[in-house]
C-alpha cells in the first residue's frame, strides 16, 4: 500500500472532532464506576447502622476526604496520561500526597494513644472484610475506567494502568467507607491505603496488556 | 516555537474542525517527517529501513484515529512525537528487539528533516480489507477509496448514514489492529 493512498483515503470525509471527548469519557467512566461501587456496597454489605451519629459521620467524612482526594488527583493525572506528549511527571508526587497525609496523621494518633490501644487501633474489628471488600468492589470500576482509557491514547501503559487501578481502588474505598465501622486513623491508613496500593500495583501489572493500541 | 510547529498546529486545528484539505495536508507533511524519523531510528539500531514505511503508515493511521486526544492548548510537536515513539517501541517489542536500544531523543528530531520519497509499505490494504466485516468494508471502500459521499455509501451498503460513519470509524480501528498484526514477524 502506498502511504499517499492511505493519506488520501483517511482525508475523504473528515468529521469534526469533539475536543472535550477525552475528559468527557473519563468523567462518564468515573461516574459509572462510582455508581457501580455504591450499588455493590449497598447490596452486598449495607450502610453502617450508626451512620447518623456524630462520631460515625465525622469519621465517614475523614475517610471520604482521604478517598475522594485520591480519586480527584488520580483522575486529573489520568487525563494527562490519556493524551500523548503531556508533561505528567510531577503528578506522581501529587498522587502520593493523600497517602503521606494519612500516614502522618496515623503516626500522630498512635503517638497520642496508650500503647495498649495500638492493637485495636491498627487491626480494628473487620480488617479482613476491608482487605477483601475494597479490591473486590474495585474490579468493575477498574474495568469501566480501562474501557474508557482504551478510547484515548496512553503512551506509558504501566503508569496509566497503575493510575486506573488507583482510581478504582479509591472509588471502591469511598463506597466501602459507608459500611465500615472501624473508626481509627491507623486502620484507614493500613487497610484502606494498603488495599488501594494493591489495586494500583494490579493496574500497573495489567496496563500493558489491557491498554495496547 | 518554530514556524513549522505553528503551521502544522494550524493545519491540525482546522482538521479537528473537519476541514478535509487541511487534514490531508497535515497527514502528508507528517508522513514525510515520520519517514525520516523512522528510517534514522531503524538504521541506528541496525534494522532494515524498508520496515520504516510500515511504521509510517501505522503512525499516520494512529494520528488519524486518535486525533481527539490532541489538546489544542498544547503544542503539536510533542503529541506527534509521543505517538511516533510509542509506535516505534510497540513495533520493536512485537519484533522482539531490545527496547533499550532505542535512543531517547529530543522531541525536535521527529520534525527535523523532510523525506520526500514516495513510498510503499509491505502490506496490501485491499487484502487486509477482505478480513473486515461486510458493513465496515463496504463503508470504507465507498467513502475512503471510491470517494463517494456518505449518502451514496449508505445507499450502496444498505445502512443508514450514521451507520456508515460508525462503520468507517470502527473499520479503521480494526484495520489498524490488522496492520499491527501483519507487521509482527
Amino acid at each position: 500500500m502506498k502511504t499517499d493512498d492511505l493519506v488520501a483515503a483517511l482525508s475523504a470525509h473528515v468529521e469534526p472532532v469533539n475536543r472535550k471527548l477525552v475528559s468527557r469519557t473519563v468523567y462518564i467512566a468515573l461516574t459509572a464506576g462510582t455508581a457501580v461501587a455504591l450499588g455493590i456496597m449497598l447490596v452486598g454489605l449495607g450502610v453502617r447502622a450508626d451512620l447518623m451519629t456524630a462520631r460515625a459521620l465525622l469519621f465517614l467524612l475523614l475517610k471520604l476526604a482521604f478517598t475522594v482526594g485520591i480519586v480527584g488527583v488520580a483522575s486529573a493525572y489520568l487525563m494527562r496520561l490519556a493524551r500523548p506528549g503531556s508533561q505528567a511527571r510531577t503528578w506522581s508526587i501529587s498522587a502520593a500526597v493523600p497517602f503521606v497525609a494519612i500516614v502522618l496523621v496515623s503516626a500522630i494518633s498512635l503517638g497520642l494513644a496508650p500503647s495498649s490501644h495500638w492493637n485495636k487501633m491498627v487491626m480494628g474489628d473487620e480488617w479482613l472484610e476491608c482487605l477483601l471488600s475494597i479490591p473486590i468492589i474495585a474490579i468493575v470500576p477498574f474495568a469501566v475506567i480501562i474501557a474508557a482509557v482504551r478510547r484515548t491514547a496512553p503512551t506509558n501503559l504501566v503508569r496509566t494502568g497503575a493510575v486506573a487501578g488507583l482510581i478504582a481502588g479509591g472509588v471502591s474505598a469511598m463506597a466501602y467507607a459507608l459500611h465500615c465501622t472501624d473508626d481509627s486513623f491507623p486502620f484507614v491508613a493500613i487497610w484502606y491505603g494498603g488495599t488501594i496500593v494493591l489495586c494500583t500495583l494490579a493496574g500497573a501489572a495489567l496496563g500493558p496488556r489491557l491498554l495496547r493500541w | 516555537m518554530t514556524t513549522r510547529e505553528i503551521e502544522l498546529k494550524a493545519l491540525m486545528l482546522a482538521s479537528l474542525d473537519g476541514d478535509a484539505a487541511s487534514h490531508r495536508a497535515l497527514l502528508e507533511r507528517l508522513s514525510r517527517r515520520l519517514r525520516a524519523y523512522y528510517k534514522a531510528k531503524l538504521a541506528r539500531i541496525g534494522r532494515d529501513a524498508t520496515e520504516a514505511e510500515d511504521l509510517v503508515q501505522e503512525a499516520v493511521l494512529a494520528i488519524h484515529i486518535k486525533r481527539h486526544t490532541y489538546d489544542p492548548a498544547e503544542p503539536l510537536t510533542p503529541w506527534v512525537h509521543a505517538i511516533a515513539r510509542y509506535k516505534l517501541i510497540d513495533f520493536l517489542r512485537r519484533n522482539r528487539a531490545s527496547i533499550s536500544d532505542v535512543p531517547i531523543e529530543e522531541a525536535d528530531t521527529v520534525m527535523a528533516q523532510d523525506d520526500n520519497v514516495g513510498a510503499e509499505s509491505t502490506y496490501d490494504l485491499k487484502r487486509l480489507m477482505q478480513r473486515l466485516p461486510e458493513k465496515m468494508r463496504c463503508s470504507i471502500e465507498a467513502v475512503k477509496l471510491d470517494g463517494q459521499s456518505i449518502a451514496e455509501a449508505a445507499d450502496r451498503c444498505g445502512i443508514s448514514e450514521s451507520g456508515v460513519k460508525v462503520n468507517i470509524h470502527r473499520g479503521l480501528k480494526t484495520l489498524a489492529v490488522l496492520i499491527a498484526r501483519e507487521t509482527r514477524t
